[in-house]
């Protein structure tokens, strides 16, 4: 019987994406399955190669995620989410105004200027817009567009975000929960120089989209995945890197908000074409 | 009943933009992975900042109904990647400097000695790894004897201490200076050289050797201020000199290159420095040769020390050593050896006049000190397994530039 193969797609947001791989590579070679990768600049190329076949998983953004599932439902195929980090579950986005601002609520932030981060950013862009979107409040929105096409892998949008909201260039900021801990842990923000006036549904964030149905090599990749341990070595400091103790099984029943979003933006075509005008991956 | 929590935390008004993580985990630490930790607190942000950290480390979050309760109480179920990150742990040794390792393993690295080392992580290349070749059991003595006696070359030397010498005299003392230098330059190289190779589960040694070299490096600032204390320029420097200084740094094992830079160079240089000290014509002379002597002493002992418990465990240790001797001599035997300037140098301070009968009485003085030096290379070879007679002639090859 040949050796099972896998050649999976992922994005390069940061060098660290390398030794990521590698060190995977390395490690499911080891047992038993003929795995490879190839980097991609930005995420759309991405989702193409995987529902045309050119390759056999796509470790995806949320954004990624949705678009592959319109694209294979388009064009008569399937994909479904093999695994997700433990850390891809029940994130939460949150909209923060300076402590002093007069904006109690989310109403309050009608007509105002409201930093977010790149145009393709799920946590600091679409969701947190949908959210203010279904509240009924429209604001003036400050885009800070770093890594486009990276669907807000690169932190830099957020933080210049961030920043803007403490040079009192805006008037809030949208973010993800863990960022808005990083961002006052470092620094970046002051430990009580701001106020969260919002804080969206709980939602899921990347998965590793596979085309069902599965092939022996995919099937053999997703139970390696989940039996990584925490406890070993050798995998622990590729764990630590791509920012999780323990793979799950994947589950797609956290995407609504952000279809919800790409739906009201018109980012994706309900077949999977890029829509979004002034998006330029 | 699993669901009721077992352990809880008040996190007051702390946020955890100050450092409420740590009363999180403090009180987690107390719990076992799937113990359930409730966690209460005022801070406005607890509600975002708690799950997003617990979630970063593999901790779960629930928020059970509080009924008429206000104030956020949330239950942290414990996850297991704390204790998963510690699976396969190791101490790298006794904390202390007995029942060190004969061998510890590359996988300990610069972990610190006795630390609890988490598994992975380099393997460092530290190929001087054998107790029996670096280690002497005096080393930490001697570290914290060297330790505590650094001086300071501005404050411990007389430097506006008046004195003027003839002109001659201080050319032969600026020529003596200039030699010391050179062999303090040569004697700071040689234990860098091993610094960066001895495994760090030695760090006595280490730390020993690094002292060693700030004391060279000392001597060597402290020669060169003297040379230069009346004039401008340094004296001359031999091609058989610097030949001879070269053999010792290219000397690229441990235990040979002690050898011959401690047990037999540094041992003639403190019978040198010693001879400067009694001829010194100046009182800045005098005491800076006395304060690199007391520091040469030490890094004699510590060679002579790691070189005996060697040569009782490894016979074979005297044929390397004999060898390299032979070697060195070989490889020196078409060189002047010493400068022929520092020789009458030494004649001249030795000497302390021109008359005829200085003269005579300065060269039969660095005759005496020649023959004192072979007569302590002899002893501590005697000292390290061999035979007088045969100490006597391996004595005999060593470099005339001293070093």
């Amino acid at each position: 019987m040949p050796t099972p193969t896998v050649l999976l797609g992922a994005v390069a947001y940061d060098p660290k994406v390398v030794t990521i791989w590698e060190g995977f590579r390395a490690w499911l070679r080891g047992r038993g399955l003929d795995f490879d990768f190839v980097l991609y600049s930005h995420y759309e190329r991405q989702v193409e190669d995987l529902v045309a076949g050119r390759i056999d998983a796509a470790w995806n953004s949320p954004l990624a995620w949705l678009r592959a599932e319109r694209l294979a439902v388009a064009n008569g195929t399937t994909v479904r989410a093999l695994t997700m980090r433990d850390t891809d579950q029940d994130l939460t986005s949150v909209v923060v105004v300076r402590a002093g601002s007069p904006v109690r609520q989310l109403a309050d932030l009608a007509g105002r200027v409201v930093a977010v981060g790149a145009i393709d950013s799920p946590q600091a862009t679409l969701i947190p817009l949908g959210h203010l979107a279904a509240a009924g409040v429209t604001v003036d929105v400050r885009r800070f567009d770093v890594g486009v096409g990276l669907h807000g892998d690169h932190i830099g949008g957020e933080r210049d975000a961030a920043r803007a909201l403490v040079a009192g260039e805006v008037d809030a900021a949208c973010m993800i929960d863990a960022n808005h801990l990083a961002f006052v842990q470092e620094g970046t923000l002051p430990p009580e120089g701001t106020r969260i006036v919002a804080q969206t549904a709980r939602y899921d964030h990347c998965n590793m989209t596979v085309r069902a149905p599965e092939s022996d090599g995919v099937r053999l990749f997703g139970t390696l995945l989940l039996g990584m341990s925490y406890a070993d070595q050798l995998v622990r400091p590729l764990l630590d890197l791509e920012g999780l103790t323990a793979w799950r099984e994947g589950r797609t029943t956290g995407y609504d908000a952000l279809a919800d979003a790409v739906d009201a933006s018109g980012f994706y075509s309900p077949d999977g074409r890029v829509t979004a005008t002034d998006y330029r991956p | 009943m699993s669901a009721t929590p077992v352990a809880e935390v008040d996190l007051g008004d702390l946020g955890f933009g100050r450092g409420a993580h740590l009363l999180v985990q403090r009180a987690l630490a107390g719990l076992p992975p799937g113990g359930r930790l409730a966690v209460s607190g005022r801070d406005p942000a607890l509600r975002v900042h708690l799950p997003a950290w617990c979630r970063g480390r593999g901790h779960r979050v629930e928020w059970p109904d509080r009924g008429d309760r206000t104030d956020p109480a949330a239950v942290v179920v414990r996850g297991s990647a704390d204790d998963d990150r510690w699976f396969g742990a190791e101490r790298a040794g006794p904390a202390l400097p007995s029942a060190l390792s004969s061998r510890p393993p590359a996988r300990w690295g610069l972990g610190a000695r006795g630390a609890l080392l988490e598994a992975g992580g380099p393997e460092a290349r530290f190929d001087l790894d054998d107790r029996d070749l670096v280690w002497a059991d005096i080393a930490p003595h001697l570290y914290a004897q060297a330790a505590a006696r650094q001086w300071d070359p501005q404050a411990a030397v007389p430097w506006d201490d008046p004195f003027a010498l003839p002109s001659d005299v201080e050319a032969a003392v600026v020529q003596v200076m200039t030699y010391l230098v050179e062999n303090e330059q040569a004697a700071l190289v040689v234990p860098a050289r091993f610094v960066g190779r001895i495994h760090p589960h030695f760090r006595e040694v280490v730390q020993l050797l690094a002292i060693q070299m700030a004391d060279e490096a000392r001597h060597m600032e402290v020669f060169s201020r003297r040379a230069l204390l009346r004039g401008a320029e340094l004296g001359t420097s031999s091609a058989g000199g610097r030949q001879s200084l070269f053999t010792l740094v290219a000397e690229s094992d441990f235990a040979l290159a002690s050898f011959l830079l401690s047990v037999l160079g540094e041992g003639s240089f403190v019978d040198l420095l010693s001879f400067l000290h009694e001829n010194a014509p100046d009182p800045v002379t005098r005491r800076i040769c006395w304060l690199a002597m007391q520091d040469e002493r030490r890094h004699v002992v510590f060679g002579m020390a790691h070189l005996e418990h060697q040569a009782q465990l490894d016979p074979l240790l005297r044929d390397r050593l004999r060898a390299a001797i032979h070697r060195r001599h070989d490889a020196l035997v078409d060189t002047a050896g010493l400068n022929a300037d520092v020789f009458d140098a030494l004649v001249v301070l030795a000497a302390g006049g021109w008359h005829p009968d200085d003269v005579s009485a300065g060269f039969g003085r660095v005759r005496a000190l020649q023959h004192a030096m072979d007569q302590g290379r002899q002893r501590r070879l005697v000292r390290l397994g061999f035979r007088a007679d045969e100490a006597a002639a391996l004595s005999a090859l060593h470099t005339r530039n001293f070093m």
